[in-house]
């Protein structure tokens, strides 16, 4: 501060030293009290006394309130009737509660002496504690004979720091080692694309210009882990005009006739990708807003997943009906570490 | 209460007496009326915010135990047929089934998850606030550093009660939000897939979780959460209360109301108020409407959802992270002789990070301005935040980052809603990240600046009363009122250390700590105002003639 008018440096001691300001206001001490209303006027006094009991009786009216909307208002499984019950209680229960505690602060803050009271302040440690307290911690090192016995010592924290390993290890059966678990979905070769959740199979024929399925494999819904393969498994099923499709080299067969077909589970942390952008052919993530460019074999073109969707290679079968050519060349989801 | 040693045994006359005696002479009750019954605590608004924690923590635990005694933490599959018409015949989890029977035929059910949820909300944002005021004020400093420690424990544990209690009705919303941890756990080099493995029971989402935060939600968490709180509050009753400054006040004494009967009144009452606010929040706000949300399934999600408010910034980071800039790509295949593994930066950074950044800075501030400051005294009297103006920015940055994370959260629904692009609020919200917290710390100090400033020209010049005078030779000036003693004294009894110059050894020289010091102490206390001092006070009064012209005046109106 240049100004001089706004303090001039140098005119308090460094911190550190004994803290105590070579030039300041001594402190003048508590205010006087100021009388409230009830301390001088008797009428102000039975008057706060009247609200304060007042306000205990909103709490007993708020607390019959309750039964009532509990006794005397039945659930008849429609919304209305639950919502009013709520409300009944909430206020009941709103109002016995509040009558208590603003009635009691009212009471503290109109009624009860108002004087602040000064307490001093006690050593946390006073020094002959200090004292004392080692002096025992000395006593209790040599009556143990831990310092004059190294063995004992030792061995002990040898023990101590081996015995809480069976304590981690026990927690090992929490659940199995990943394995290819992660590697594998329940598409294969043939496993026909059947709509979500219904399970019915789809025939390319279905699948117009624009249009977009939710898509599951065949038998998912009799699946033995049902919800765990489903969550690897989901699909969006789309078509688009094949010449706006640019497949990479070696991917040309992977679609049929402009229908493609992605990972719905987002390589970022694994929401369902389950917006699609007709018009620009993306897909969005409504969790952390991935982006993804169907037309570009769902690269990402925005937000925080740096991975294309995985795409399942689809065919058709014999009736018409989309079927997988093999798995995901690649794992779904978000990354991990042996991912590679 | 020992009749060996007393020549009268005490004999109580009344009923009351009787029951009284009868166990204050078996616990020793007595001694602890002596020690507490008329301890002093000192009364400030801001002094409720932990106080709010502590009843909002009371409140859950009595509506938590409500709860447990319908919910059923079963992943098994079963076909709902309660009173919800439009879920009836639904396959779901018994958990989502017990959740929503206890929403809907239960009677009181619905009140108490609402109760439930709102506590745990105001829980949270108490325990926030209440953290906020003990570092903007400075009350961590000694001898209170651990009590700190204690705090930060406590606000991780309440993110921890309050994450693993959202997962348990195993809805869609919470489905997904458990889908993202799993995400970002497996994001951790190494471990990830084995941690998520062994948290899940398996493949994401399995049959064990729920069970297992329930565990979580209603035992080890609340257990630890008690066990802290009952440490905070013993060192906040052998510290005794800190206070602000003002007259009377000193940091030798406590000012302020005896617990009997005025602070247990106030304190009391106030449990009952926090009860009855939360009651009528829940009497007439839906929060967590899981009947329409339906049970997970990992295919269907919805937009525009919300994680709970506390989760929010690590959501809004997940968000604000680009998976690739360019052709830069943040998730890194590192090829190792047995193969390749891969390391999602996109996902780590913004989960771990700012955590990291601002836990880090939180456990560790005390002793950081500690070092800076070299002070090693106690301080029970607090600082108004703008008289710290260097750790009061610091911390208005430290919560302008936090909020931008959060608001990154909420990117789609400030895109829909202001219907703008959801790209280029991302956008704005990636500079303003790293902009806002700098932003931030400089307008702040210059703002804590300048009420320090305000402050010095009311100390010396006094309150402007906003009356005009002329005086007899034709000058119009606005007559000052001196401040009184007491608020002079307010005003002006705080401490404003000065930067702190590297002082050379006895060698002459000048070690690198200390030179790094130097430049701390000089970025911290460069830009100070020292508070007004009596000699430039009698100074001030000599060279202004408002003070002595509002004091004639005072007295021409007086004497009329």
């Amino acid at each position: 501060m240049a100004d001089s008018s706004h303090g001039t440096p140098g005119t308090t001691v460094a911190v550190g030293s004994t803290g105590r300001q070579l030039d300041e206001f001594d402190n003048p001490g508590l205010p006087p009290h100021r009388p409230r209303l009830a301390d001088r006027d008797p009428r102000a006094e039975k008057r706060a006394e009247r609200q304060v009991a007042l306000l205990f009786a909103i709490s007993v009216v708020g607390t019959l309130l309750f039964f009532v909307g509990y006794f005397f208002i039945p659930l008849d499984q429609t919304i209305e009737r639950l919502r009013l019950q709520n409300l009944m209680l909430g206020l009941g229960t709103a109002f016995a509660m509040l009558g208590i505690g603003v009635g009691i602060v009212h009471w503290a803050k109109t009624l009860m002496p108002d004087h602040e009271v000064t307490e001093d302040r006690h050593d946390i440690r006073p020094e002959s504690d200090r004292q004392d307290a080692e002096k025992i911690v000395n006593d209790i090192l040599d009556e143990s004979g831990i310092k004059r016995r190294p063995l004992i010592r030792n061995t002990l924290l040898g023990a101590a720091l081996l015995a809480p390993l069976p304590a981690i290890a026990i927690f090992r059966d929490l659940g199995p080692l990943p394995g290819n678990a992660l590697k594998e979905t329940m598409w294969d070769a043939g496993v026909r694309l059947t709509r979500d959740p219904s399970g019915t199979p789809i025939r390319a024929a279905d699948v117009t210009i624009g249009s977009a399925f939710h898509v599951i494999p065949e038998g998912l819904n009799e699946a033995e882990h049902k919800l765990e393969e489903k969550a690897k498994a989901v699909v969006l099923l789309m078509r688009l005009d094949p010449n706006e499709l640019n497949p990479s080299p070696g991917k040309e067969d992977w679609a049929y006739d402009g229908i493609v077909a992605y990972s719905k589970i987002c390589t970022h942390v694994g929401c369902p990708v389950a917006l699609y952008e007709q018009q620009t052919h993306h897909l969005l993530c409504p969790c952390h807003q991935s982006t993804f460019d169907v037309e570009h074999e769902a690269k990402v073109i925005f937000g925080p997943a740096a991975r294309p969707l995985p795409q399942l290679p689809i065919e058709v079968d014999d009736e018409g009906y989309l079927v997988a050519s093999s798995d995901f060349q690649e794992p779904v989801g978000p990354s991990f570490w042996e991912r590679g | 209460m020992s009749s060996s040693t007393a020549t009268q045994t005490y004999v109580p006359k009344t009923r009351v007496g009787k029951v009284t005696d009868y166990v204050d002479s078996r616990v020793g009750g007595s001694a602890i009326v002596k020690e507490f019954g008329r301890k002093i605590f000192p009364d400030h608004w801001t002094f409720m915010f932990g106080e709010v924690a502590l009843y909002t923590f009371v409140i859950l635990l009595l509506s938590g135990t409500f709860l447990t005694f319908f919910y059923d933490p079963s992943m098994a599959e079963t076909t709902y047929e309660g009173s919800y018409l439009p879920l009836r015949g639904v396959e779901m989890s018994v958990a989502y089934a017990s959740s929503l029977d206890i929403s809907f035929d239960i009677r009181g059910g619905l009140f108490m998850r609402q109760v439930h949820h709102w506590s745990a909300l105001l829980f949270v944002a108490a325990v926030a606030v209440h953290m906020l005021r003990v570092f903007f004020t400075g009350a961590f400093r000694k001898p209170r550093e651990f009590n700190w420690i204690i705090g930060c424990t406590l606000l991780i544990l309440s993110l921890a009660a309050g994450f693993t209690g959202y997962s348990l009705p195993d809805d869609l919303l919470s489905g997904n939000g458990l889908r993202i941890i799993d995400g970002v756990m497996k994001s951790i080099p190494v471990v990830g897939t084995y941690l998520s493995f062994f948290l899940f029971g398996g493949e994401f989402p399995g049959t064990a979780i729920i069970g297992r935060l329930y565990v979580l939600h209603i035992l080890l968490v609340p257990a630890v959460i008690l066990l802290m709180i009952g440490l905070h509050l013993f060192l906040v009753v052998l510290h005794k209360h800190s206070q602000f400054p003002g007259p009377g006040r000193t940091n030798t004494n406590v000012v302020g109301y005896p617990v009997g009967p005025v602070y247990a009144a106030k304190a009391g009452g106030f449990f009952f108020i926090v009860f009855g606010i939360l009651a009528a929040i829940a009497a007439a706000f839906t929060i967590n409407p899981i009947w329409n949300y339906g049970p997970y399934d990992p295919s269907p999600v919805s937009a525009g959802t919300q994680p709970d408010w506390y989760i929010g910034w690590v959501d809004g980071a997940l968000r604000l992270m680009p998976g690739t800039i360019g052709n830069f790509d943040f998730e890194f295949m590192i090829p190792f002789p047995w193969g390749t593994n891969a390391l999602p930066l996109n996902v780590l950074i913004p989960a771990l990070v700012p955590a990291i950044i601002l836990f880090t800075l939180m456990f560790a501030w005390p002793w950081i301005e500690a070092w800076v400051t070299k002070d090693t005294r106690e301080h029970h009297l607090l600082d108004r935040p703008r008289n710290a103006p260097t750790r009061t920015a610091i911390g208005v940055a430290g919560v302008t980052f936090y909020c931008i994370m959060w608001a990154a959260a909420s990117s789609d629904l400030i895109a829909t809603h202001f219907m703008v692009s959801l790209n280029d609020v991302t956008y704005w919200l990636r500079v303003l990240v790293i902009l806002g917290p700098i932003l931030a710390f400089m307008v702040s100090r210059r703002i804590s600046l300048a009420l320090q400033r305000k402050d010095r020209e009311i100390a010396l010049h006094g309150r402007e009363t906003g009356r005009i005078v002329r005086l007899p030779h034709g000058e119009f000036i606005e007559v000052h009122e001196p401040v009184d003693d007491y608020k002079l004294y307010t005003l002006t009894s705080f401490e404003s250390p000065q930067a702190e110059l590297p002082t050379p050894d006895k060698d002459g020289k000048v070690s690198r700590l200390d030179k790094v010091h130097g430049r701390v102490s000089r970025f911290f206390f460069e830009d100070r105002v020292a508070p007004v001092t009596p000699r430039e006070l009698a100074a001030s009064h000599g060279d202004h003639h408002e003070e002595v012209a509002g004091a004639k005046d005072r007295e021409a109106i007086s004497s009329r």
